[in-house]
């Protein structure tokens, strides 16, 4: 095989990299901090006649989404990204998109919510529109989102899925961060995603009512057929992964385990930080503590087996997120998933939550070891006396600063 | 009535001009109008004010289509001669 083409890519660029070659039809998309890049890059092209693409520059990320759900459920192939207050302004249509099953891919660079203002990285944006019916995707670095951001769309097209991706990266961090990116040729993606294969397509000879008054006698019926199609598409999503795996030499999976062979005690994260905790895992590693992580890849459809089966044996887990769920029981949205899916099995590890670098705040290796301690001492004890524990943060009851 | 395995994808319908089946008719609750035709004079102020097209004209008389009447009482508010009164639903048609 001929040596791939690496080009230095920020994860924006890395997205609209991707994006470019998977040929949408529309775009349609308002610039917002973090995702900025993704537009201007997306515009070049199109501008430069790179990409053949109807560029809507809308007003709104509500009309961004909604000129979206048009496009998509006429049979074109649509596009957006947006971040935290614009895919807050978008919450409306999110749901939309979802219920019609509309295949559209978006990316997120993920940010904080006002107020106070904070343009800085952190899921309260994503994590807050878990219940959308989205598939959402969070990756670690710019070859994950380039990988990734291809994937979403032969995922969210294929006739056994047709539902909206959100493809996730955490804003700064990977977003505006410069990496070696290896990219495939035009030809591997034409090969990898064909043309969308749209199932009712505009066509005046088969009118289509789409968005109907769903009354209550028939309401239940389309909703329930909706989770199935989201609960079965975890299938599907790991045999399309395997297909990108064995065509382009990747590795990946929808729960990735790393140095977990031995280990009593892992951190499960999601995102960029799992970079960092690995460095905590390979420095207590070194001390000889039996310390491993679980990166989680898929947070929707909610992997349970998989998590099951990774976190079985282990007798303590702690779960990093990167927002605050408020007044929730665990803390963080992760937090509360995971302790609910570990909970008919028996033996069930110990699992504490940490919510953790909120808006932005720099989590170092240092934070991971004072969790790890956190964990090796609950393992120890095998008692817990905390459902969560902020860190990076000031004050009483956190582990900061 | 269909099972979630049975209704159409997402809800979408796919004949069109289907409203005609519908039968909306029955979101009436309580009561209805009914028509005494020895009373009748075929004035037509029912079939006039009806918001719904629920009066069908017939030779001479008219006719309350219950598929679609939703129990409003308009057209025995404005029947003139007192041909028509709301009745229990419960009474029969």
């Amino acid at each position: 095989m001929m040596a791939r083409k690496v080009l230095a890519l920020n994860g924006d660029e890395a997205a609209a990299y991707a994006v470019k070659q998977c040929k949408p039809d529309v775009i349609a998309a308002y610039p917002i901090t973090p995702q900025t890049i993704i537009v201007e890059r997306l515009s070049d092209f199109v501008a430069d006649g790179e990409l053949d693409a109807e560029f809507i520059a809308v007003e709104s990320e509500h009309s961004a989404m909604s000129a979206c759900i048009g496009a998509s459920a006429m049979g074109a192939r649509a596009y957006t990204a947006t971040a935290s207050q614009g895919l807050a302004l978008m919450y409306e249509m999110l749901f939309v998109a979802s219920s019609f099953r509309l295949p559209i891919v978006m990316s997120v660079a993920n940010r904080a919510l006002n107020s106070p203002l904070n343009i800085w990285n952190d899921m309260s944006d994503t994590m807050g529109a878990r219940d959308c019916g989205w598939i959402q995707i969070y990756n670690e670095n710019s070859q994950e989102v380039y990988d990734f951001t291809i994937q979403a769309f032969r995922i969210a097209e294929d006739h056994r899925v047709l539902l909206p991706v959100m493809v996730c990266h955490d804003g700064f961090v990977v977003s505006h961060s410069t990496e070696g990116v290896e990219v495939l040729s035009d030809g591997e993606v034409d090969s990898f995603l064909p043309p969308r294969d749209p199932v009712y397509p505009l066509d005046v000879e088969k009118p289509v009512t789409i968005g109907c008054v769903g009354v209550p006698e028939y309401y239940p019926e389309i909703k329930y057929q909706q989770e199935v199609a989201t609960k079965k598409s975890i299938e599907t999503i790991k045999e399309i992964l395997r297909e990108f795996n064995e065509s382009f030499g990747r590795s990946y999976g929808i729960v990735e385990e790393y140095r977990t062979d031995g280990a009593e005690v892992a951190l499960l994260t999601i995102g960029s930080i799992s970079g960092t905790a690995k460095e905590a895992v390979d420095e207590m590693r070194a001390e000889g503590k039996p310390v491993g992580l679980l990166k989680l890849r898929l947070f929707r459809p909610f992997p349970i087996e998989a998590l099951r089966k990774s976190l079985s044996g282990l007798k303590v887990v702690g779960v990093v997120d990167r927002h605050i769920s408020f007044g929730s029981c665990m803390g963080g949205a992760l937090n509360m998933e995971v302790r609910a899916a570990l909970y008919e099995m028996k033996d069930r590890p110990h699992v504490m939550g940490f919510p953790t670098g909120l808006g932005g705040r720099d989590i170092r290796v240092e934070h991971f070891l004072k969790i790890i301690d956190e964990l090796l001492m609950i393992a120890e004890q095998d008692a817990l006396e905390e459902e969560y524990k902020v860190v990076g943060c000031r004050g009483p009851g956190c582990i900061g600063p | 009535m269909e099972t979630w395995e049975e209704v159409t994808f997402a809800g979408y319908i796919l004949e069109p001009g289907n409203a005609e089946s519908y039968k909306t008719g029955d979101w009436r609750s309580r009561q209805k109008p009914v028509i005494n035709q020895e009373k009748c004079t075929f004035c037509l102020l029912c079939w006039i004010y009806c918001p719904d097209g629920a009066i069908i004209r017939k030779e001479g008389e008219v006719e309350i289509d219950y598929y679609h009447c939703k129990g409003c009482g308009i057209c025995a508010y404005e029947c003139p001669s007192g041909a028509i009164r709301m009745r229990s639903e419960m009474e029969g048609e």
